[in-house]
């Protein structure tokens, strides 16, 4: 025992810090899974390749070139230092530049990053939309029809593979049916009508006004961002169903019924709020992994997104380009994981 | 026990009390394999997955040539008696496409599971039994992996080794191994103080001799339910570098590329990249539904019951 009268006449600091450890633990994970991330990327660009000088000035250039380069790209000092400057570039925002696109690595991915954001951001909002009730109802209805078929949707979304659903969908929805706008952003008669203030074009469009872009953007999100939304749906829903029926089945439920509660309050007050503590971790999961998992849908889709630019670069052996890109993914991934685990580890005490 | 333990089959199986270790084991398989009988959806996975298994293993003769006959006077055929699934862009067979393609998907799954499980079991075991400095390092350097984006990392893994089938597999297993890791620590951590582990040390066994022998095993069925949990992302993965061109190289009938070159014949000849869609479809369903119900045989808190 600690002693009380000390603690009685001045505030209880021991909860905040027990946060403040918790956000020190995270920030210090945070660090080494950068530097873990760093360390692979480094290894990825520039050791793995067999002469990255070759690669720069190709195997006719004369010694003086290539001697050069050699030296330039700091080839001369040992590994570590070689990574100490690689960090470096990096944490001052300098990836070099591709050359595809003759830019700065930088600059091409605040161009290409909002348009990933956009659709990941729309498909995790549509999956917990319908996804959150869907589990829940599921775990309240056990064993009935509702209760099969979002464990059906559910293992569906984890079994189609999204690309291969994208070309199928643009074959009925685009080609056939002709409801919504086929592959791109935008289509080409609207494009750049808009000032790009936030790199969202529906944002851009509604903030000037200009409803005939803002539709036009939106018939072309519709079908990519329904493809991701299947399998963010399809998580959350699982997840949801199976940590609701994890609460249900806990004394404290039982209580609340014997104490004459109405079922709702059961259900949404008492059961789904320690469901949504849960949730949070899951929800930035499948946020983090449609960022990377758009890749395939962007290819599909001919969505200028991040995924796109980093297989275009892959393509043409543009290796800065593929580097920049993946280390700003992995950044963004692992940044989201972090965060939504802190956030559940502060906000459920029973969290170690 | 009055009864005699040699009567029937099934009574030696569900005798409420084994006479040794290997009866009591063969018990737990067969009490498990009733449970799992009882669950008619873990069933399907079950049969998709030994469907997979049969086609190719009898693949040549299923599928008859060895699936990159060309003939092009032939090409894009609808389906029809000659041509189940019709013929693609070179008038190869698609049907016997998918059924060689079978084949590259097995190979697949065992390249990842004896990549994966072996990395797993080693870090983790090692990690649950040693504990202290070891157990940290090895668990910050887990925990940096699996924080790692998957599908980018193997994509820029694939980048540098160049695309091709073992590249791709070596990029998943790559960045797969890492949960594998966390679950054999934890399963680690509760046998390390268990009494056959004390009495294994008492008889002078050595820390490799108790980590091979008597941990590993343990820790098996865990990995293993995990794995087949998991098979139907890897398998998607698979197919997606596939897709992008940079797993199996033509003329490998691998079900992704297929799609990908199946492509340009969407809007007139539907079947060409629709089939192999489906194929992965059914078998990471089969891998999803097995998954799940030997977890539920193994783990019923987890799945929340029935």
């Amino acid at each position: 025992m600690t002693d009380s009268s000390t603690a009685q006449s001045s505030v209880d600091f021991r909860p905040y810090l027990d946060v403040a450890r918790k956000i020190g633990g995270g920030i210090f994970m945070l660090i080494l899974t950068f530097i873990g991330l760093t360390a692979i990327t480094f290894i990825i660009g520039r050791i793995m390749p067999n002469d990255p000088v070759v690669a720069i000035v190709g195997d006719r250039a004369s010694k003086e070139v290539y001697d050069a380069m050699y030296l330039q790209l700091g080839l001369d000092k040992p590994i570590w230092q070689q990574y100490l400057i690689f960090l470096g570039d990096i944490l001052r925002g300098d990836f070099g530049s591709s050359v595809m696109t003759g830019q700065p690595v930088l600059e091409d991915i605040k161009r290409f990053f909002p348009a990933t954001l956009e659709l990941a951001t729309i498909a995790t909002v549509v999956g917990m939309i319908i996804g959150i009730p869907a589990g829940v109802l599921a775990a309240v209805r056990q064993g009935t029809l509702i209760d099969h078929v979002v464990r059906v949707v559910g293992l569906l979304g984890h079994s189609i593979p999204i690309f291969w659903l994208g070309m199928v969908a643009l074959l009925v929805f685009y080609a056939k049916l002709d409801w919504v706008a086929g592959p791109g952003r935008i289509d080409f008669f609207y494009d750049g009508i808009v000032d790009p203030v936030t790199g969202v074009i529906m944002i851009d469009a509604a903030i000037a006004g200009e409803w005939d872009v803002f539709h036009n953007a939106l018939s072309h999100v519709i079908l990519p961002a329904s493809m991701l939304a299947i399998y963010s749906l399809a998580y959350i829903a699982r997840m949801t169903r199976s940590f609701m029926l994890d609460q249900l089945n806990q004394e404290y439920v039982l209580t609340a019924r014997v104490k004459g509660l109405r079922e709702g309050t059961v259900i949404w007050y008492h059961a789904f709020r320690n469901v949504l503590v849960q949730l949070i971790t899951i929800i930035g999961l499948t946020y983090a992994s449609l960022l990377e998992g758009s890749v395939l849908t962007e290819t599909v889709f001919a969505w200028p997104g991040i995924g796109q630019y980093i297989t275009n670069s892959l393509f043409n052996a543009d290796m800065n380009a593929v580097i920049g890109g993946t280390l700003v993914v992995g950044i963004s991934f692992v940044f989201i994981n972090m965060l939504s685990d802190m956030l559940y580890r502060i906000v459920d005490p029973r969290a170690k | 026990m009055s009864q005699s333990s040699l009567g029937h089959e099934s009574s030696w199986l569900l005798a409420d009390t084994p006479r040794n270790a290997f009866q009591a084991k063969c018990q737990r398989i067969y009490i498990g394999w009733l449970a799992f009988k009882g669950n008619p959806i873990a069933m399907f996975g079950l049969a998709i997955v030994l469907f997979l298994c049969f086609v190719a293993l009898f693949a040549p003769w299923i599928a008859g040539g060895d699936g990159t006959t060309q003939d092009l006077a032939n090409r894009l055929a609808p389906p029809s008696a000659e041509h189940w699934f019709g013929t693609d862009e070179l008038g190869r067979d698609i049907f016997a496409r998918i059924v060689w393609g079978s084949r590259v998907t097995l190979y697949i799954i065992f390249l990842v599971s004896i990549i994966v499980m072996p990395i797993g079991l080693i870090i983790g075991t090692t990690a649950g039994l040693l504990g202290g400095v070891v157990d940290a390092t090895l668990m910050r350097i887990t925990d940096i992996f699996l924080a790692f984006p998957r599908l980018i990392l193997a994509l820029a893994f694939v980048a540098v080794l160049g695309p091709g089938l073992e590249n791709a597999v070596l990029a998943i297993a790559l960045t797969t191994w890492s949960p594998y890791a966390r679950l054999a620590r934890a399963e680690t951590l509760t046998l390390r103080n268990s009494e056959y582990i004390m009495a294994a040390q008492i008889m002078g066994a050595s820390r490799i001799r108790i980590l091979f022998a008597h941990i590993m095993p343990m820790c098996l069925s865990s990995t293993i339910v995990r794995l087949t949990l998991d098979m139907a992302g890897i398998i998607l993965t698979a197919a997606g570098l596939g897709f992008l061109g940079l797993g199996a190289q033509p003329p490998l009938a691998e079900w992704g590329a297929m799609i990908a070159s199946g492509r340009d014949y969407l809007l007139d000849q539907w079947w060409v990249p629709t089939i192999p869609g489906i194929a992965i479809l059914v078998v990471s369903l089969g891998f999803n539904l097995l998954g799940d119900g030997l977890r539920d045989v193994l783990d019923p808190r987890s799945s929340g019951g029935h």
